[in-house]
């Protein structure tokens, strides 16, 4: 606790434990890679429902923590501060102990929960207390709601739908949501696609402030079409999730709702970034350059992460992509190439990183994550596309076991691309954490 | 766009969602695992020994494995029970008891009653929709 005490804004508290969840998802994904790829590997002491979730759940709080820390920081540099810090520490504090407790109970085989929330319910209440009181410090933080930038709006939209959404997925508990699996499972992937909305306002919202800053001029923000967007992008949040339930025996105007609305949030970033860019001087962006080279790099995986999105969103098409790595494939898309980099554009940002030697090691661990997602990416689409053949074909006549067999080749490319990612990660995180305590040291 | 335009949007919206999200809710769908019930047991099973990481529900889930929606009309009971009981070169031994196995048997029945997982028996329609 010691770091509680100096005088470093509370929410580098929760960017460096960010990055070190961040190092343990590459962990822990290594190993799941492996296990792919050497069926069996650690079958009785580490097994794949053991490390799956650790992987799963180091991604997510990475996300969610550093997400909230970016918020926490901008409002602090927007409002010279916060309405209250203790409440940031025991927001951070609740959620330390909430993660480590949880990566614990998976090590030792204790779950309970669902798909993404494994763990048992008991330690959702440390996380829906830490989330109530993120939310009181955002709204007593901004305080005046008259006439503020989009992104305001975004963050404000996001922690509160973000509890609701929460607090939903844990309906199953109560017996009349569970009785029945295909209500229980519509329920359950309505509350998670619409609380993938809610972390992606957080962090889209994040993004437009640090596109304002960079650019120096805060027009965007305050435009029509930014709140247009934003709406838009709030209106995909509560309606598109149905594109995960399609062959679900559900009512059809699931179906018909999700494919209307469509997912085009990650479209309107797009367009975003896209008018962002040219409005940026060269003076600025060299001044910005780390932040700024992530951010382009999320603009790439942006466009492409789209294309495989809206495919999705089409039934007719999700048939053949729902239940391979196709999705698996959009997932990581999202959450390394969109999340991951936006998410490190602002750790750059946060933590001032200036030094020529260290931003030129960053770079090269950018390069090399740069390099290894495409073939990454591309690896888990062919084991999708040919296991998507066998769903559809040929599930009959050859065995799953014969089938995996077929694909594996294409899981030795993913192993291997996804060790090169891990190390190209590991050179950003090794780096940005020297960098900033070392600078802490200095100072 | 004036600060009552954004506020009336944001209500319009969010009333949406509330109406769509009660709608949902108290959608009526039949019974298969009432509380209490060897179904309802299993299921809890089914989230404790986290079957999911491996295995799909619908689809939902992990990859590692096969989607066990349909496992119960597709195997025989023994069968099942040999894979619970043994494990397989990928998956551990969980030791169930006799009982566990049971629940989890009846699980299995349960969701294997709710309809078939296969996106193969889905129709594709020429506007982009499908067809059970």
């Amino acid at each position: 606790m010691e770091l509680l005490k100096d005088k470093k804004p509370i929410s580098h508290l929760f960017v460096i434990t960010g990055l070190l969840l961040l190092f343990s998802t590459l962990i822990f994904g290594t190993i799941g890679a492996f296990q792919y790829v050497f069926p069996g590997l650690y079958r009785e002491s580490f097994s794949f429902e053991k490390i799956r979730p650790l992987h799963v759940s180091s991604a997510v709080f990475w996300i969610l923590i550093t997400a909230c820390g970016s918020v926490l920081h901008y409002l602090i540099k927007k409002r010279n501060g916060l309405w209250s810090n203790k409440l940031a520490q025991w927001q951070w504090f609740l959620f330390t102990i909430a993660v480590v407790v949880i990566l614990i109970t998976y090590v030792l085989g204790i779950f309970g929960g669902r798909e993404y929330w494994e763990f048992h319910p008991y330690l959702a209440i440390p996380i829906i207390i830490a989330w109530i009181l993120f939310l009181i410090n955002v709204i007593k933080t901004i305080k005046d709601f008259r006439k503020q930038p989009v992104y305001i709006w975004m963050w404000l939209t996001g922690t509160v739908f973000f509890l609701f959404t929460y607090l939903e997925s844990y309906l199953w508990l109560i017996p009349y949501f569970r009785s029945n699996i295909v209500h229980d499972m519509t329920i359950q992937w309505k509350s998670y696609g619409s609380m993938v909305g809610c972390w992606n306002m957080l962090i889209y919202g994040c993004s437009i402030y640090l596109m304002d800053k960079i650019s120096g001029s805060e027009k965007y923000s305050y435009s029509g079409i930014s709140f247009a967007l934003y709406f838009l992008g709030l209106f995909n949040l509560m309606f598109n999730w149905g594109h995960h339930i399609y062959t679900l025996p559900a009512p059809k105007y699931i179906q018909y709702v999700s494919y209307g609305v469509s997912m085009t949030e990650l479209l309107l970033l797009g367009r975003i970034i896209y008018y962002w860019k040219s409005s940026v001087n060269t003076a600025r962006k060299l001044y910005h350059i780390l932040s700024y080279r992530f951010l382009l790099a999320a603009d790439l995986w942006i466009f492409l992460t789209l294309l495989l999105a809206i495919a999705m969103s089409i039934p007719a098409i999700n048939i053949y992509t729902h239940g391979t790595h196709i999705t698996v494939a959009h997932t990581m898309g999202a959450t390394i190439g969109i999340n991951t980099f936006l998410l490190l554009a602002f750790v750059c940002n946060i933590f001032k990183i200036h030094k020529p030697k260290t931003e030129k090691r960053i770079t090269a661990g950018l390069y090399i994550t740069l390099v290894a997602l495409p073939i990454f990416w591309i690896s888990l689409i062919i084991a999708g596309v040919l296991k998507s053949n066998w769903q559809m074909h040929l599930s009959n006549e050859v065995p799953f076991s014969a089938m995996m067999q077929s694909i594996h080749p294409f899981f030795v490319v993913f192993l291997i691309s996804g060790i090169i990612l891990t190390i190209g990660f590991f050179v950003i995180i090794g780096n940005l954490l020297a960098a900033y305590f070392m600078k802490t040291q200095e100072n | 766009m004036s600060d009552r335009v954004k506020v009336m949007t944001l209500i319009v919206l969010a009333v949406s969602f509330l109406c769509y999200t009660l709608f949902l809710y108290k959608e009526n769908y039949s019974s298969n695992a009432e509380y209490g019930t060897m179904a309802d047991k299993g299921k809890r099973l089914w989230q404790e020994k986290n079957c999911n990481a491996c295995h799909q529900i619908y689809g939902l889930g992990g990859y590692l494995g096969p989607d066990l929606t349909n496992v119960y009309s597709n195997r025989s009971e023994a069968y099942i029970k040999h894979f619970l009981q043994n494990g397989t070169n990928i998956m551990p031994a969980f030791h169930l008891t006799e009982q566990q196995m049971n629940e989890m048997l009846a699980y299995f029945k349960s969701i294997d009653s709710s309809g078939n997982a296969s996106p193969a028996k889905l129709k594709p329609n020429y506007d982009g929709t499908i067809e059970r």
